[in-house]
């Protein structure tokens, strides 16, 4: 079990009557849409960041909207928590069931209803995987471009939750840069849309605030996304340096240039040999640290690309420069980098993956300090970084049947998290906050913001209904945190009286 | 770097507002003033609170305070060569940073390059009880809390004093060129899904009524081929600029704003523009047109509506006339908690995005 507790008293303050609900539930349902025997039930009790494990009071399948928008009605007048879940990939425990909760599994949600070529528009349910939108669109020479990892499993409806990210961020975007349209249901049941299938909608910005929110402010019910035409030419290639700061100024060097590139990927020497032995991609296991660089576009613009950015990893001291030839190397080139999780998972009985964002002139300052952390907790640390946008995965190797390595390593996580935010980033640049960093928040965010936020939460949701104890941290749970955790010799939030 | 940082006076004077529950209205340089419902109240400026904070060329991220002008952070970029990707209106020439981000307009180049919103990384705010808070940051990833920072691009103030933007900057493009095109409206989509599939460096697409204007930005190469291959009458470098500079800030003889009220209207890709008539002016491949009509408010807006869109009264005050296209009911209950949330005794911009729902 995780080291700090999943719930505080204030996340389960609820009083719940089942039965009455389950009734009412059932009204609405078809039997197999309703799941209250706990053996059905304990298929949902945790989700990708499975050290934290909830068995949910019951588990709705709903198949309409009309479904839906009943269930929330219900649960809004009984004061039932509703926890929405897509596929169940979340790396923060985002859908990490409620012990006083439904659990509202979205995943007969699947169907993609149009694929409008024409109007590069694809609109789908929000149980559809992330890449079965790609593959339907590739027929009419379209893609879907946010990729995160997770991509062959992971849902629309969670990416717009978590605001995904991926490899290809820094030229093409966010989730929140690549969605039109949502309908939502709010808790009390009603149905709106929010976005526009056009540029911009009257109003507030809703269509942001809804991305990253984490299932707190509605459930989603349909995504309007937009497609990209496919990159004409792709060219990959791949340098190796013999440390890591010659391969952040060597990033630094291709943006200053002007170019920027599809992915920016680095690994370091540990990274390297760790995908090296899983997926032989012909990987320069002697390097310090590589960077896998893509470019696309017409091939007059790939092609003056390839050029400068050679140049450029040549004048910051690449010890080596492949280029891919042909596709098949272009994969093999990418193949390491995707693997680089289960690779990992290879060499260590257990990792846990952090997501922390830095400036990235902070690079080298902060891979030393997480390889001194590290050292300090006993552990050993693998890095691989989104090097384009300064999104940072440290993979933190240990063993959970080892008496007091979990705990190890998520104090080696939290700390390492909050180093991000000592050198200006953020504690997740895309997994999340979910459960896994929510004491983490107290770290990043003043009280006032705090409680903007629960301001934010009380305007779409007053009850506090929508997957209670994640995200935002009472202050309460900060408060505790922060006799936990003192900093500089400042007590965090001093303003709050400690219990 | 350079600057006056006025943030304790400005987080005073919403606070002694706060208490005293007055309105204030938030002014930079003005030059957007016409946007929006006239809000009530004691000015509170921000144009003493300037200057850039940090620039990171290589990070590809600028902090600047909100009353630094646009120019003046446009001209810091441009020595990194660099730019702001959206292209924000100056209108009357001004336009400050706050403001931007604000009104949350974006020129010729938003279909391509991206929206004001798709740049803001982070913002700091002063609260209507007058609290200073920082959202967001200088990172292009960040997803811890809700996204307040993205929240208000686009609010005009309405729940909170921005004093602080963080943005994506980009490279601006080693090469540019523009085409005059003899085409009809009705080409604007097809043409540029047309010249967008194949890998064309398309950065703003505009019809005047008479013709298209294809603005292609890119590598040299990129830009060469283009030229070569789509045909059209090629601009002058100066002339070009000129031009989708007064699409930019207004200043094309059609906004002239001595004539009739002026409508925005958004619309969806590829939606039929025949119900706009052949008076307008067409920007963002046909996403976004401007009216110039007198007629029936009611009437533009079931048009705008029927094709997916919305419209918006940009300039010129009807009586009983909503600037912004009226909400449904679900989201009017969402804009007043949200408007109560950010600002509990209702004294920022009150009534500027809508009057009816602001109302106390």
């Amino acid at each position: 079990m995780p080291a700090h507790a999943m719930f505080r008293p204030e996340d389960i303050r609820f009083d719940v009557d089942v039965d009455p609900l389950i009734a009412e539930l059932a009204k609405t349902l078809p039997e197999e849409g309703l799941i209250v025997h706990e053996a059905g039930r304990r298929a949902y009790e945790c989700d990708g960041l499975s050290a934290y494990k909830q068995l949910p009071l019951l588990v709705a399948v709903p198949e309409t909207i009309e479904q839906v928008q009943t269930i929330l009605r219900l649960c809004h007048d009984a004061g039932v928590p509703v926890v929405s879940r897509g596929s169940g990939t979340s790396l923060s425990g985002g859908s990490l069931p409620h012990p006083q909760g439904l659990l509202l599994a979205m995943g007969k949600f699947n169907r993609i209803h149009d694929i409008d070529a024409d109007r590069r528009i694809a609109r789908v349910e929000p149980g559809v995987r992330n890449l079965a939108i790609s593959e339907a669109a590739a027929p009419y020479g379209l893609y879907y471009a946010p990729d995160p990892s997770s991509q062959i499993a992971c849902s629309i409806g969670g990416n717009v939750g978590e605001n995904a990210g991926g490899v290809h961020c820094l030229k093409y975007g966010l989730t929140v840069h690549n969605v039109l349209e949502l309908t939502v249901v709010t808790m009390d049941g009603e149905l709106t849309t929010i976005g526009s299938e056009a540029l911009d909608a009257p109003g507030l910005d809703l269509l942001a605030l809804m991305h990253g929110s984490e299932g707190m402010l509605g459930v989603i019910v349909e995504v309007k996304v937009q497609l990209l035409p496919h990159p004409l030419t792709k060219a990959v290639l791949m340098a190796s340096f013999d440390n890591v700061e010659h391969g952040g100024h060597a990033v630094a060097g291709i943006i200053a240039r002007g170019i920027i590139p599809g992915g920016l990927e680095m690994m370091d020497g540990a990274a390297i040999q760790a995908a090296e032995d899983f997926v032989h991609a012909g990987y320069d296991t002697d390097a310090a640290a590589i960077l896998i660089c893509e470019l696309d576009g017409s091939e007059a613009e790939v092609a003056d690309q390839m050029t400068a950015v050679q140049d450029c990893l040549r004048e910051h001291g690449a010890t080596r420069i492949q280029v891919a030839e042909d596709d098949e190397a272009k994969a093999r080139f990418w193949a390491g980098r995707k693997a680089a999780f289960p690779a990992v998972g290879r060499i260590s009985a257990d990792y846990y993956c952090m997501d922390g964002t830095i400036p990235r002139k902070q690079l080298a300052h902060v891979l030393r300090r997480i390889s001194e952390l590290s050292a300090q907790q006993g552990l050993e640390t693998v890095n691989v970084f989104h090097a384009g946008d300064g999104n940072l995965h440290p993979l933190i190797l240990f063993d959970g049947n080892q008496p007091g390595q979990l705990e190890a390593a998520e104090t080696l996580g939290s700390e390492i998290l909050q180093l991000c935010v000592e050198v200006g980033g953020t504690v997740t640049g895309e997994h999340g906050v979910g459960v896994e960093k929510i004491n983490e928040m107290c770290v990043q965010f003043a009280t006032s913001e705090i409680e903007q936020f629960h301001a934010i939460k009380h305007a779409f949701d007053p009850a506090g209904l929508l997957n209670p104890g994640k995200a935002i941290p009472t202050l309460n749970r900060c408060a505790e945190f922060g006799r936990l955790h003192v900093h500089h010799g400042e007590l965090p939030h001093p303003e709050l009286e400690r219990l | 770097m350079t600057g006056q940082d006025q943030s304790d006076a400005l987080v005073d004077q919403v606070i002694a507002a706060h208490e005293r529950r007055t309105p204030l209205s938030i002014v930079g340089s003005g030059s957007k003033a016409f946007y929006g419902h006239p809000s009530p109240g004691a000015t509170l400026s921000t144009t003493g609170h300037t200057g850039i904070v940090n620039h990171e060329p290589t990070e590809l991220v600028l902090t600047a305070r909100a009353g630094t002008p646009l120019a003046d952070i446009e001209a810091a970029l441009a020595e990194q060569g660099q730019q702001l990707p959206f292209e924000p209106p100056h209108f009357s020439g001004n336009g400050t940073l706050g403001g931007a981000i604000a009104a949350g307009l974006a020129g010729p180049a938003r279909p391509y390059a991206g929206s004001v919103r798709d740049m803001v990384l982070g913002l700091r705010l002063i609260n209507g009880k007058g609290e200073h808070m920082r959202f967001g940051g200088e990172v292009m990833k960040n997803v811890a809390g809700y996204d307040m920072a993205r929240l208000n691009v686009g609010a005009l103030g309405t729940l909170g004093v921005i004093t602080e933007a963080s943005l994506k900057v980009l490279p601006a493009p080693p090469a540019t060129a523009t085409l005059a095109l003899e085409v009809p409206i009705s080409a604007c989509h097809p043409s540029t899904e047309t010249w967008l599939r194949a890998g064309r460096p398309v950065s703003a697409v505009a019809h005047d009524g008479e013709r298209l204007y294809l603005r292609l930005s890119g590598t040299t190469s990129a830009v060469a081929d283009a030229v070569s291959d789509i045909g059209g009458e090629r601009m002058s470098e100066p002339a070009a600029r000129a031009f989708w500079q007064s699409l930019r800030d207004h200043t094309h003889p059609f906004f002239d704003t001595s004539a009739e009220p002026l409508w925005r209207i958004s619309l969806p890709p590829g939606a039929d523009l025949a119900p706009f008539g052949t008076t307008g002016l067409i920007e963002w491949a046909g996403q976004q047109v401007w009216l110039r009509a007198r007629t029936d408010a009611q009437a533009i807006r079931q048009i705008a509506t029927a094709a997916g869109g919305s419209a918006t009264l940009f300039r010129g005050q009807l009586s009983d006339v909503s600037v912004f296209q009226p909400l449904d009911a679900v989201k009017t209950r969402l804009h007043q908690s949200l408007k109560t949330a950010f600002d509990p005794h209702g004294i920022l911009n009150v009534g500027r995005l809508y009057p009816v729902l602001e109302a106390a």
